[in-house]
């Protein structure tokens, strides 16, 4: 029984269990509809700024001044051209305060816009016009969206009338006028052009947590589950090496976790309109060790238990704290201290990291080499772990 | 040694602090088909799954087909086929992709491997059911398949673990023959472990007795039958219509009388030593207003054997159906000594 027989074994095992999880019709549907399903809910859940449009808001004008005169007619003619632009909101006209206020609470609107009833007269005696924005409390993340949108819109239109005001009155050049008006231009770029979406910060997390939960599924099932129905005892009672079942598991299981990561790239680039920055080639490395160390982790847990229920049991409970703590949703860095500590010992961390430096800043091998060198240590310390867990598991 | 197909030395299995396994010392010849007959939670599986390495022995050790089990268990592997309690197959795979897989793990050429899944299919009569797979199969069916992937490698020992579980009469018959035929033609050493006493009988040239852990008898089918004849016992059976509690203990309390089992609504079955015997069963029955429709003296099966050496029943553990005069551990011992 030399190595090549031995890694013919293990080729012959992980085509067993490949053909088995390819014979799962359902579970092939899910494969897809998993990832599908966690973008879409990870996109609802935090709309980013640039991808949000049409939001429904109501608006009412109050001013007492109704017609040509109506400074507040201008306002909303005003606003409604800039909207058409940018296709931020959907403007519709209501009759009340108590109308937005209302339409708001039965979700027909997301934020209305009250003009003040002494809009025109204010203005036309040299005072400040109130527009007030009502927001939709019991939506925090939109609201808050909504308000500094809005808030900027409007700000943007008083800036542009005082410095048309400036020119009409004092007849100083529009671009002086403006200076005085708004002496600040600030602006923000990233370090790679163009907008990034929010799915291009939590794509590399959610490829990272969708395939930690398929192998976190799988991996009880190919093993606990073998041992429980008995076939396991079939291979262990054939003169096959340990190291060659544990081998086809490791091979079957990477494949699976590859194929799960590389679909939920597909998705997020075909799907979502992510753009990614960086390799290819890169990525697939990084998944690579990354599914590694996962394996292995989930050898590691399923040698101690028993039975599939428990393992499952026990790698969902290791799961969900994994999936939060390594950085899918929010950045480590706006994390508690402790929690920042906790994230430095799991591997999912410096794979997500370095993902993301790929997928969104594009950088190089260089960049991330310590990211990918913990990653190999951890790839290194946990399979070894496996496989003395999997190989004492193997005898009792 | 070189008729020895297994040969145990004090073989012990723990688990935690209980016994599953208490010191089994045997040797099973060459070619010979062995029994290890006993009720549930016996130790039969563990002993199984020790001689076949998948489980390391507390203490003891063994040998099977000349290799040490602790210490040479790759080639142990190579020697024997496991046909264990649960089905060794994998649903979503059709009947040949488990053949093949288990032959690629026996590294069998690929052509030799190809013939014999065809010939062995065609044996079971199969064939036509290769390509599917077997999660639509009928537990007879995958049985089949499942008995005839431990012969792949034709070893030189198949050890089968309670091969009928389960299964219609049809199919237990069925297998039965497939058991006796590997044996007869090929000459397979098989291990067979089993509660129902007629498959025993009726299959093994020798049947060891196991309860709790330990060997109680070790022998052939005809000779463990004597212990009974030759012990100056005979097992009486009696139809009697009107079976009240009163009445069994009454029979119970007979000094002949050694064990007492109500079969069913209307027959007895006593166990009673002496020439005086029956009398004394039937002036009991009928003092106890018990109506004797039939009374026989039947020839002593391996059933009534286990019963005698153990005291307890080995298929139900239905402690109401059976009443035992005397404890079972000097039923035990008497015998075990006797058969020495
Ligand atoms: N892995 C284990 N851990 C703890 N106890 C065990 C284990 N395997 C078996 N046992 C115990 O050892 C005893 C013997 O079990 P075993 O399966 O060998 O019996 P058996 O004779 O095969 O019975 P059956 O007719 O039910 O198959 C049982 O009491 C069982 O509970
Ligand atoms: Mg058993």
């Amino acid at each position: 029984m030399g190595a090549r027989s031995g890694i013919r074994h293990a080729l012959w095992i992980a085509w067993k269990d490949l053909l088995d999880i390819s014979r799962n019709r359902m579970g092939l549907v899910m494969l897809i509809l998993m990832p599908l399903f966690m973008m879409g809910m990870v996109g609802y859940i935090f709309p980013s700024n640039s991808g949000m449009s049409n939001v429904p808001v109501a608006i009412a004008n109050l001013d007492a001044v109704q017609g040509n005169a109506s400074l507040s007619t201008k306002f909303v003619a005003q606003l409604e051209a800039l909207n058409n632009k940018t296709g931020m909101m959907d403007l519709s006209t209501v009759g009340s305060a108590a109308d937005v206020k209302s339409n708001i609470q039965n979700g027909q609107q997301s934020a209305g816009i009250i003009i003040g009833s002494n809009f025109t007269s204010n203005l036309k005696t040299g005072k400040q016009a109130d527009v007030t924005i009502v927001n939709d409390q019991s939506n925090p993340q939109t609201a808050s969206l909504i308000q500094t949108q809005l808030t900027q819109v409007i700000q943007q239109m008083g800036t542009q009338t005082a410095t048309y005001g400036l020119n009409q009155t004092y007849k100083t050049p529009l671009n002086y006028s403006l200076a005085q008006v708004a002496p600040y231009n600030v602006q923000a770029t990233g370090i790679v052009p163009g907008q990034t979406n929010y799915f291009e910060f939590v794509a590399p997390g959610i490829m990272g947590m969708v395939v930690m939960m398929s192998l976190m599924t799988g991996l009880p099932h190919a093993i606990s589950f073998e041992r429980e129905v008995g076939t396991l005892d079939g291979m262990l009672a054939a003169p096959v090496h340990r190291m060659s079942i544990l081998g086809g598991k490791v091979i079957a299981q990477t494949t699976r976790g590859m194929m799960q990561g590389i679909i939920v790239l597909t998705l997020s680039i075909v799907l979502f309109g992510v753009v990614v920055q960086g390799s290819i080639a890169l990525i697939l490395g990084i998944l690579l060790l990354g599914v590694f160390s996962l394996v292995g982790l989930g050898i590691l847990i399923t040698s101690f238990t028993s039975t599939e229920e428990t393992a499952t049991m026990i790698m969902m409970t290791l799961t969900f704290p994994m999936m939060f703590l390594s950085g899918v949703f929010f950045p480590i860095s706006q994390m508690p201290q402790f929690m920042q500590v906790i994230a430095q010992f799991l591997p999912l961390t410096y794979a997500i990291s370095a993902l993301r430096q790929v997928v969104v800043l594009g950088v190089g091998v260089q960049a991330i080499s310590r990211d990918i060198f913990i990653l190999f240590g951890f790839g290194i310390v946990l399979l070894s772990a496996a496989l003395l867990a999997f190989e004492r598991a193997m005898k009792r | 040694m070189a008729d020895v197909a297994i040969k145990a030395t004090n073989l012990v299995k723990k688990f935690r602090d209980f016994v599953a396994v208490d010191h089994l010392s045997f040797e099973v010849k060459k070619g010979e088909i062995f029994g290890f007959l006993g009720p549930n939670g016996a130790g039969k599986t563990t002993t199984i799954r020790m001689l076949c390495t998948l489980s390391s022995p507390t203490e003891g050790s063994a040998t099977v087909a000349g290799f040490d089990i602790a210490h040479q268990g790759n080639r142990v592997r190579e020697h024997i086929g496991l046909v264990s309690e649960k089905m060794i197959m994998y649903d979503r795979l059709t009947a040949r992709e488990n053949m093949r897989l288990f032959g690629e793990l026996y590294d069998i050429p690929r052509d030799a491997l190809r013939e014999r899944i065809d010939k062995l299919l065609q044996v079971v009569n199969m064939e036509k059911w290769a390509d599917h797979q077997i999660g639509t199969f009928s537990t007879g069916m995958k049985q089949r398949i499942n008995v005839i992937r431990a012969l792949l490698n034709e070893p030189e020992i198949l050890f089968l673990d309670e091969p009928t579980l389960g299964l219609d009469p049809q199919s237990t018959n069925e297998i039965r023959d497939f058991a006796r035929s590997i044996n007869d033609d090929a000459g397979t050493t098989i291990i067979l472990t089993t509660h129902a006493m007629a498959e025993a009988d009726m299959l093994c040239d020798r049947i060891s007795i196991v309860d709790y852990g330990k060997i109680v008898a070790l022998d052939t089918p005809s000779n463990l039958k004597k212990v009974i004849t030759g012990a100056d016992t005979s097992v009486i059976e009696l139809d009697v219509p009107n079976i009240t509690p009163t009445l069994v203990s009454d029979i119970q309390s007979l000094s002949c009388t050694q064990t007492v089992t109500v079969e069913d609504e209307t027959h007895i079955k006593v166990h009673a030593s002496g020439d005086e015997s029956c009398d004394n069963v039937i002036d009991a029955v009928r003092s106890g207003a018990g109506q004797i429709r039939s009374i026989r003296n039947v020839e002593p099966t391996l059933e009534d054997v286990f019963l005698y050496l153990t005291g307890h029943e080995v298929r139900a553990q239905v402690a109401d159906k059976v009443t035992t005069k005397e404890p079972r551990s000097r039923h035990g011992a008497r015998v075990q000594s006797r058969i020495r």
